[in-house]
């Protein structure tokens, strides 16, 4: 099955069973490593992307699905090269310890902030759900309310 | 002489055991007919055979009375205290289609059908009995505005409704439990319970 989408800004053609793992598509096809397998079953959240601005576990969507659409993947949360908010708040606050989990985390919270651009703990909480083995769950609380005073400097 | 009364003895007694069953264990009992020993529901009613489908963990883990949709065959609030939201599709960065696509995924085990979302909460059915289901799926007021007719194709034709019949595997690879009537004895009995003039029983 032929089928063509949009990827961090570069149009890509793939051939491939259509119930493929985007995640599979993303990682082992278009070689972009930054998304993680976590758990399989869209549970942790390593996995995450934005399939047009909005957060999806890769891990369980149907590459078939993907047809036409836009996607970003960590790798393209970067602008011309400059930190997204979100990415530099992470810097910042040197979030990650192991680190395996924190692309999908960035990538639900950049999903949040163009929902919710001044996220309250509670918005926070209700959100982000992603799991992180290492606990780094204060660090990220800070990072994300950060990455919000951040974008809201820029824009 | 006496080694062949021995030996007809032991013959004897095996033709015995086998026709007892005594030498039977469980792998090796002879085939039943299970499908004949399945209990065959019988419904009183059309309604009946309706409301066991709609009274399903299958369609009312989908209709809480709260802003926590259930899931799994013991009804949970749904993992990681995901929420209703405004449009009934979730909140602004944790939506049902961040995991819920159009189909069911059997690599993860997450389930999925068009417009997967919680039903409204005028629609609440978590907690009703089978009478107040049905009253409030026939008032406009919950329902939505749907007329009978409407809430006849509702109840047969959307895909998502549909989809209980459907319902894949979850992640350990289980299958999901289907509702207890058959897809096409459950479309019948709606559409004959609604062209008979939806007559809701007493309590």
């Amino acid at each position: 099955m032929q089928i063509s989408f949009t990827i961090n800004g570069q149009a890509q053609s793939v051939d491939v069973d259509g119930q493929t793992p985007l995640l599979w598509v993303i990682r082992d096809l278009l070689d972009l490593k930054g998304t993680k397998f976590g758990c399989g079953k869209a549970a942790c959240g390593a996995c995450t992307i934005h399939v047009d601005g909005e957060a999806v576990r890769s891990c369980s969507y149907a590459v078939k699905f993907a047809g036409g659409k836009d996607i970003t993947t960590i790798e393209g949360l970067v602008d011309n090269g400059a930190l997204h908010p979100v990415q530099q708040a992470w810097k910042e606050e040197v979030v990650p310890q192991c680190g395996y989990c924190q692309p999908g985390f960035m990538m639900a919270t950049a999903a949040l902030l163009e929902k919710i651009p001044q996220p309250t703990d509670e918005d926070i909480d209700a959100n982000i759900v992603n799991v992180c083995r290492c606990g780094t769950y204060y660090r990220m609380r800070k990072a994300i309310h950060r990455a919000a005073e951040i974008k809201n400097t820029l824009s | 002489m006496k080694n062949v009364r021995i030996l007809l003895l032991l013959v004897v007694a095996a033709v015995v055991a086998v026709s007892t069953g005594l030498w039977a264990d469980a792998n090796s009992l002879p085939d039943r007919d299970l499908a004949s020993e399945e209990a065959t529901i019988e419904y009183d009613s059309d309604f009946d055979k309706m409301m066991a489908v709609l009274t399903h963990k299958r369609c009312v883990n989908c209709h809480p009375s709260d802003n926590y949709p259930r899931q799994g065959e013991d009804s949970h609030i749904h993992r990681f205290g995901v929420q209703r939201g405004d449009d009934n599709h979730g909140i602004a960065a944790l939506r049902c289609e961040t995991c819920h696509q159009h189909d069911n995924n059997n690599y993860s085990g997450v389930p999925g059908a068009p417009e997967w979302s919680l039903a409204p909460p005028s629609m609440a059915w978590q907690g009703l009995s089978r009478v107040e289901i049905a009253q409030s799926m026939l008032n406009p007021e919950n329902n939505g505005g749907r007329n009978l007719e409407e809430i006849v194709e509702h109840l047969t034709e959307h895909e998502l409704v549909l989809w209980a019949w459907e319902p894949g595997i979850d992640a350990d690879g289980n299958e999901r439990e289907k509702p207890p009537v058959p897809k096409d004895e459950y479309i019948a009995a709606v559409k004959s319970w609604a062209a008979n003039g939806a007559i809701i029983p007493e309590q």
